[in-house]
């Protein structure tokens, strides 16, 4: 187990820096930093000389290092645009983005999990229509559309929440149910799928034929072998509500990391996005990872791969 | 990461439910024909799609409305079911542009984006995925390093800094989208050539002499067929999704282009008086994005149904 822990770890690590590496090329070759904290219409000579104060002028995979280095010490740099430390700024934004991460994975599992095994336990039933039916229409709605429905329903027409704003609980139930909603499909169809599978395995017909039935049976038997695929992809939906958030958060008004991103891009402040793309890749790669660790302490045959 | 292998559940159907006798007598195109117009699914997607591009391609040419001409004298004309008149029958926005022209070329603009976006994330996926399948080994490590990081990429942030870095058009748009979206085809291709590789008839064509580059494009390329396809018609849905989000963020097709995201986002500014400027792009897009889907998953089951449980 350890083994396979460190081996995952090291190619974990290596997928960031890696991706790191990538969006740093990628942001530094779409534009010239040094023209967006001069400004639109800056002079040559301005923007020749702001180049040489912030180190734009070295080659970009000294610039890289320079930057990888400093991350690993914890130093995330300035920023060009609100004149104060990145990591403040990403550190003042975090709670909220993962209050909203983390309240609309608990909606997708509440939703997507029992609706798949109703839907798996009855196929063909109108219970199994139903649970596609929303599969099908969740997929097709865009997110942010749908924000602003529900904004119209639920706070205009009948009050129950707030417009907008991340202060009380009560502000993040409308944003968790939509940015929660995407993922329900994918984990839905998985959680059915895996199911039916189960059902088929001769430890089921075994199970069944000693007379389990029901609920029992899909607890106790089938639903910890169907588990597997649906951790795994939680842990990718869970990644993707980061990247979502900034649709949610710019719907519902939540000055959260997403907040931050659009700020910081329309802002042209290339060391926020860079290190926001960083942190969002890093925590995407580590959830994997804990996601791989579940799975094969779960199922000690994944260890050996 | 394991996790990816399976983000393309199988669904079951009562479609393609055949009796044995005609089995014999049937050719295998009219058992597709049959399973094809059996499948309601397939049908209502692709009635759906259908009637959206001839309105898309047609409408405009036909309908004597103007996307782009403002009357500021008539702004925000609500539809004729509200109390408008023939002379805008879905209204008029705030800046008193007719609401149906917009929405028409505004089709345009969702079906190019979705198009050639996924065109170009199919060439990007469909090559690694073949020779990562083919060759396997090394360079099958390395394409599954890539599409883990790929996977790893926040894309919709990285998508919005370049297209606003670079310039928002609506062919940044497409680049963007398509190179940031191909790990579906990439994992589809490639464990489908990992089986077809072992077929006899690949090891015919080595027998015969064929080139590597032969083999992929007469006996590896026809035989992903049915995939590709399914795969384009799924990543098409996402991709209209991903550009309607890059516009409602300002960072997309920009004003005065009506791309249906961005009639969303200028009618969220009057939103609770005018609520129809919100909410008919929006179901033009769920019609839209749903028949793409639907047809998708209706030819997945007709064209695979090997695949199904």
């Amino acid at each position: 187990m350890l083994r396979f822990a460190i081996r995952r770890l090291l190619l974990a690590l290596a997928v960031g820096f890696t991706v790191s590496l990538a969006a740093f090329l990628a942001l530094q070759l779409a534009t010239d930093p040094a023209q967006a904290i001069a400004g639109e219409d800056a002079e040559p000579a301005v923007v020749e000389q702001i180049r040489i104060e912030y180190g734009l002028d070295r080659p970009l995979v000294t610039q890289y290092v320079d930057w990888i280095g400093n991350v690993v010490q914890g130093n995330f740099g300035e920023s060009f645009y609100w004149h104060q430390s990145v990591a403040d700024l990403i550190l003042q934004a975090a709670p909220t983005t993962l209050k909203l991460a983390t309240f609309s994975i608990l909606v997708t599992i509440l939703v997507a999990i029992p609706l798949g095994a109703l839907a798996a336990m009855r196929p063909n039933s109108w219970v199994d229509r139903l649970a596609l039916s929303v599969s099908v229409s969740a997929q097709a709605i865009p997110n942010f559309w749908l924000g602003l429905v529900v904004i119209v329903i639920f706070s205009v027409h009948l009050g129950w929440f707030p417009v907008a704003g991340d202060r009380t609980l009560a502000h993040f139930v409308l944003p968790a149910f939509v940015l929660g909603m995407t993922s329900v499909p994918a984990v839905m169809r998985l959680t059915r799928a895996g199911l039916l599978e189960a059902f088929e395995a001769d430890y089921i017909r075994t199970a069944r034929a000693k007379g389990f039935r029901g609920y029992p049976l899909l607890k106790k038997q089938a639903l910890r072998n169907a588990m597997l695929p649906v951790i795994s992809v939680l842990a990718v939906q869970l990644g993707n509500k980061l990247g979502g958030a900034i649709i949610t958060e710019a719907v519902f008004s939540m000055r959260g990391l997403g907040r931050l991103a659009v700020d910081s891009i329309q802002g042209g402040d290339i060391p926020t996005v860079q290190m926001l793309v960083f942190v969002f890749a890093m925590t995407f790669v580590l959830l994997t990872f804990i996601a791989d660790l579940i799975n094969a302490w779960i199922d000690p045959r994944l260890r050996l791969r | 990461m394991s996790s990816i292998d399976n983000t393309l559940p199988e669904r079951q159907t009562s479609a393609g439910v055949e009796h044995t006798e005609s089995l014999i007598t049937l050719t295998p195109r009219q058992l597709l024909h049959r399973r094809a117009f059996s499948h309601w699914g397939l049908i209502i997607g692709t009635l759906t799609v259908i009637a959206l591009v001839l309105l898309a391609v047609v409408g405009p040419l036909v309908l004597p409305f103007d996307a782009y001409a403002q009357e500021l004298a008539g702004r925000l004309q609500p539809p004729v079911w509200a109390g408008g008149d023939w002379a805008h029958p879905l209204g008029t926005d705030h800046l008193g542009r007719d609401y149906l022209a917009r929405l028409l070329i505004g089709a345009r603009i969702s079906l190019t984006v979705g198009f050639f976006a996924a065109t170009l994330g199919c060439i990007i996926g469909v090559t690694l995925g073949v020779c990562a399948g083919y060759f396997g080994g090394r360079i099958d490590q390395a394409v599954s390093y890539l599409l883990t990081c790929q996977l790893a990429l926040p894309q919709i942030l990285l998508a919005m800094a370049l297209v606003f870095l670079i310039g928002p058009s609506i062919y940044v748009v497409i680049g963007v989208i398509g190179v940031l979206q191909w790990s579906y085809f990439l994992v589809v291709t490639r464990s489908a050539v990992m089986r077809i590789r072992e077929l006899d008839y690949i090891a015919s064509a080595k027998t015969i002499g064929s080139s590597t580059r032969s083999i992929f494009w007469h006996e590896v390329l026809p035989n992903l067929r049915s995939q590709i396809i399914v795969i384009f018609t799924i990543e098409m849905g996402v991709a209209i999704l991903s550009e309607a989000a890059l516009s409602f963020l300002g960072v997309g097709i920009q004003s005065p282009t009506p791309s249906w995201g961005l009639m969303i986002s200028e009618g969220r500014q009057s939103m609770f008086f005018n609520p129809w400027l919100t909410i008919l792009p929006g179901i033009a897009l769920f019609l839209l994005v749903m028949g793409v889907n639907l047809m998708g998953d209706g030819m997945r089951d007709v064209l695979t149904p090997e695949g199904r449980h």
